[in-house]
């Protein structure tokens, strides 16, 4: 019971982040129909960022705080000099598109900052806390935290808010919105800023306790993209989902089978969910114009 | 007699294999004509399912992964002379594609990617942490093909790296013309139309599955073709084959010359294999530039290189 109890509580700490990184993508998919494989790099530079920040003296919330807006910025500069200027070509050429700029953004980190590993220290220290019998960090309970006031705070955006709605609105219907008044382009300018500065909260929760590096972007994208795939593209609920189980199916195939084949073991479980649900756990049924 | 654009894509491609060699100075050059022909194989292949059928595969350095170790483990487990275990590899990769084409190919778009995606992710996994089989991460010896030996005995003598050049080269071209023909004959236009439309095509009697699945299983060939031809050319072979970077490659060369033109698949295939040579001066910059690159023409030439530029071509004269 114990071991279960441990596996659960380090599946739902990563799956935490992968919910995350999911809803980074659920955010530009609904807004732009691209799925944006460059997702990972905003997790590398909320991590890079903030180390080489505090590394420089600042404060650690402060760097915290800088990493994020450093990540919105250059999520608004995908979308402003790359995404809106390739509108409406097809789904192989944005994936090409947003995979080069996730090259040309480990490229450049690699360049402005260095190869090595980093780590800074986690909020409330490196103790862990023990819950019937299982061990947790005190980070991981922040992850969790982290990743559960976000999905709040955002269902709260896109429920109550007008500019929630017009995001909303405009990733329902580009047209009818642009007719109500809604400005398309700054929903979605907002929705990529919106997605970096989550994905790059996701790098500075996690960092303590996985470490950063230049190079950790593709795994976190595709996990994100997987789990965002897994609950059904374009639905919150289904990232939140979609995360959380992957993380809990990654760490429970790690106990329980084999750690080498956690990924494969997730994979596995994708591919049967989209065999019996092409739309994913919680998708919409798409209909096709013809 | 006019020749058709089938036939003179051919040439040009054959005049260029033929005359590229007097220009190179040392067999360094031959061994990278011949990667670029072994990716741009494996890219025809891609060309026939993205191009042709519409159909993303973010998963066929899987198949490239199966050639390749068919050639590495056939030989020592099975005592398969290297030719016949590229054929097993072949057939092999033809048939898994077949098995999971069936109900990957019923998903569409970003779902594809992500299955695809998971298909080639579990088989570098296999190839990586079956070390006792296959030497995981760090590799696996591929015996010598042994036709080089052959051909000298009747008189023949190439050296190493002009064999492979020669031998890549006839397969990129046997690949090119079947792509080629493919393209003009009823199927490919069957796989064209439902390209634009599935619904269309069903209403005018394409059986949509079957296409997609035929195309699906033949770039698994092509793939698996050319993976085979890179482990014996190199006479070793790692998991990295099969990797995720290399699907990601082998789509890129894809598009960046031109999704459904078989000649932008060379094109594509030798920038993108040209690219790093040229690039190691600026090592430091190295992936900065490649990722521009990528942006650059999917932006400003959405169609790619190839068919953009050929249009220009046209547009002036």
């Amino acid at each position: 019971m114990t071991e279960l109890l441990q596996f659960v509580l380090s599946g739902v700490t990563v799956g935490a982040v992968y919910a995350l990184v999911a809803l980074g993508f659920t955010i530009i998919y609904n807004a732009s129909n691209v799925v944006n494989f460059a997702q990972g790099e905003f997790v590398m530079l909320g991590g890079m960022v903030t180390f080489f920040a505090w590394q420089a003296g600042l404060p650690l919330p402060l760097a915290a705080a800088l990493a994020i807006l450093a990540a919105a910025a250059v999520g608004v500069a995908l979308n402003k000099l790359a995404v809106e200027r390739a509108r409406g070509a097809p789904v192989v050429s944005l994936i090409i598109i947003t995979i080069g700029a996730s090259i040309f953004l480990r490229g450049g980190a690699q360049l402005v900052f260095d190869k090595q590993l980093h780590r800074f220290p986690a909020i409330s220290g490196d103790e862990p806390i023990n819950i019937g019998g299982a061990t947790i960090l005190p980070q991981g309970l922040w992850v969790i935290a982290g990743a559960a006031l976000v999905f709040a705070l955002l269902y709260v955006f896109f429920t109550r808010t007008l500019t929630g709605k017009a995001i909303l609105a405009t990733a329902n219907n580009r047209v009818a919105a642009r007719l109500v008044g809604i400005n398309t382009d700054h929903m979605m300018t907002l929705s990529f800023a919106l997605s970096a500065a989550i994905g790059a909260l996701a790098g500075v929760l996690m960092t303590p306790i996985t470490l950063t590096s230049y190079d950790l972007g593709v795994a976190y994208a595709l996990k994100g993209f997987a789990a965002a795939m897994l609950g059904g593209m374009g639905v919150p609920a289904g990232a939140l989902a979609g995360g959380l189980l992957l993380g809990l199916i990654e760490a429970l195939t790690a106990g329980y089978i084999s750690s080498v084949y956690k990924d494969a073991v997730a994979f596995i479980v994708i591919l049967a969910v989209l065999f019996a649900m092409p739309q994913g756990l919680f998708g919409r049924k798409s209909t096709d114009r013809v | 007699m006019r020749l058709s654009s089938k036939h003179l894509t051919l040439l040009i491609l054959a005049a260029i294999v033929l005359v590229a060699p007097l220009g190179f100075p040392s067999n360094f050059y031959y061994r990278i004509g011949s990667l670029i022909f072994v990716n741009g194989l494996a890219v025809t292949g891609l060309v026939i399912l993205i191009g042709f059928a519409g159909q993303i595969s973010l998963g066929h350095a899987g198949f490239a992964g199966i050639g390749a170790y068919a050639c590495a483990l056939a030989p020592q487990y099975l005592g398969l002379h290297p030719a016949l275990a590229m054929l097993l590899g072949t057939a092999l990769s033809a048939a898994i594609a077949w098995l999971i084409g069936r109900p990957i190919l019923r998903l569409q778009g970003y779902y594809l990617a992500v299955a695809t995606l998971g298909f080639g992710i579990l088989v570098t996994m296999v190839l990586a942490n079956e070390a006792p089989i296959t030497g995981g991460p760090d590799g696996h010896d591929v015996p010598e093909l042994g036709l080089r030996k052959l051909l000298e005995t009747i008189g023949i003598d190439l050296s190493n790296a002009q064999f492979w050049y020669a031998f890549t080269g006839l397969f990129l071209l046997a690949g090119a013309w079947l792509a080629l023909n493919l393209h003009d004959s009823p199927s490919g236009r069957a796989l064209r139309a439902l390209h634009d439309s599935e619904i269309a095509a069903r209403t005018v009697g394409v059986d949509v599955a079957r296409y997609k699945l035929s195309a699906f299983v033949l770039s698994a060939v092509y793939a698996s073709l050319s993976g085979s031809l890179l482990a014996l050319m190199n006479k070793f072979i790692t998991p990295d084959a099969a990797g995720f970077l290399h699907s990601i490659e082998l789509v890129t060369m894809t598009v960046l010359g031109g999704a459904s033109s078989v000649p932008g698949a060379v094109a594509g295939a030798a920038l993108l294999t040209l690219l790093p040579q040229v690039l190691t001066a600026l090592q430091d910059y190295e992936h900065m530039i490649l990722g521009l690159i990528m942006m650059l023409v999917m932006i400003f030439m959405p169609a790619g290189l190839v068919p953009s530029l050929s249009r220009l071509l046209r547009g002036r004269t």
